[in-house]
């Protein structure tokens, strides 16, 4: 594949994860924080996030597992993930932390367990798509490309 | 990508002052140290902080943002750490102490009162919002933290460290005249890559710039409230009611 066919399917690619809400505007700011002083700024942030909440989501599904619930504390770790997911513009998995937020103050448990697997599915999602974005850029820097900005006109 | 005019001017500006950012005067680099307890979130703060020309020093909580700035427990806040902090900005949420007891905190300290305070949250809700600026927080602004708020915060600390350095104490002075000058603002859409660059072109006050969506409906009460259905307007002028000003930035779409 040549370099200009890579670049349009990164666009289309990049595009679709905004109709489709994986992404908000946040990620464009992310992206406009990244200049050749800073390259790596959106791959390190979005790994970071990753590697952060993984160990969230395993304290979320002990605290929902114990005996006497702690439903503050389920709270607090998923307005941690909100507010992270937020920063880095991965909406669906924000939107479903904000779902969950709200059993959690109805201190409903069987909906906090079912809201905690849809947060999950929703994290490994994302994780698949934004894995999927860094290799289709990686691929085009190493043929000699370079990455084409987002423009996003209207969604 | 530092795109437009302001942050480039900004940069040549503090290429006069070479070297010499550690100093207190004679530096038109502005410090500031930034308090959150996410990760990801000091990772984003401090970049679109650097990308705005300011030196940054992120810690991850209240405690340690007050040993840095010299205000322990041990002992009373008596010389400066010799680093000048232009602007504080931290979180609302954090365990332990919370940014509003921050605030708190340096305002009672004579020492530290005079460093502007700005208090970052993603919840928009009116009383907490209220309740910091009463405390005397700069401002408020709705997480996530966007380039344009930090550009907003970046041309109002310039202009006061200027007012700072040229002047004993103007710095109080200074201050009530952005606010009272910061009525309404020109509202500027957030999503928009371009529309940012246009709200940047002149150095206005604190002034909170909303974004479209505004939910009019927000419980007050005093306990911190998740508010699902707000994406919320930036930060309230102290000065005008907030029911007003929302009102305003919602026809202003």
């Amino acid at each position: 594949m040549e370099v200009g066919q890579m670049q349009r399917r990164l666009v289309e690619f990049t595009k679709s994860l905004f109709v489709e809400g994986f992404l908000d505007g946040q990620f464009l700011q992310l992206q406009q924080l990244q200049d050749d002083s800073n390259p790596d700024f959106v791959v390190e942030v979005v790994s970071l996030f990753f590697q952060d909440s993984e160990k969230l989501l395993n304290d979320l599904t002990s605290a929902l597992e114990q005996q006497d619930v702690d439903f503050k504390k389920v709270d607090a770790h998923v307005h941690q993930l909100k507010g992270s997911s937020s920063s880095i513009g991965a909406q669906r998995v924000k939107n479903a932390c904000v779902v969950f937020r709200s059993f959690c103050e109805e201190q409903n448990l069987q909906e906090c367990m079912r809201c905690l697997q849809l947060v999950k599915q929703e994290f490994y999602l994302a994780k698949n798509k934004f894995e999927t974005l860094f290799t289709m850029e990686q691929q085009i820097v190493a043929a000699g490309g370079s990455i084409p900005a987002t423009e996003i006109t209207s969604f | 990508m530092a795109r437009n005019g302001v942050i480039s001017w900004r940069r040549r500006s503090s290429d006069q002052f070479d070297g010499s950012d550690l100093s207190p005067c004679g530096s038109e680099e502005v410090h500031v140290l930034a308090v959150d307890d996410s990760l990801v979130d000091r990772k984003v703060i401090e970049r679109l902080l650097k990308i705005s020309s300011c030196k940054v020093t992120a810690v991850d909580s209240g405690i340690r943002a007050l040993q840095f700035l010299g205000l322990d427990e041990e002992k009373t806040a008596g010389d400066f750490n010799g680093l000048k902090v232009d602007l504080i900005i931290t979180d609302y949420c954090m365990p332990g102490m919370t940014g509003y007891e921050l605030l708190k905190k340096i305002k009672e300290s004579s020492t530290l009162r005079e460093i502007p305070v700005v208090i970052m949250s993603s919840e928009n809700v009116l009383a907490r919002i209220d309740r910091c600026l009463e405390e005397g927080a700069e401002d408020f602004i709705v997480k996530p933290v966007k380039l344009s708020d930090v550009k907003r915060l970046r041309d109002f600390m310039t202009r006061d460290v200027g007012d700072r350095v040229r002047s004993d104490g103007g710095g109080t002075t200074h201050k009530r005249k952005l606010q009272e000058s910061s009525d309404v603002s020109s509202c500027s859409p957030s999503i928009s890559s371009a529309s940012s660059s246009s709200s940047s072109s002149q150095p206005t006050t604190p002034s909170r710039s909303p974004s479209p969506s505004v939910s009019l409906s927000e419980p007050s009460s005093p306990s911190p409230s998740p508010s699902p259905r707000s994406t919320g307007p930036r930060s309230p002028s102290s000065l005008e009611s907030p029911t007003r000003r929302l009102k305003m930035s919602s026809c202003c779409d």
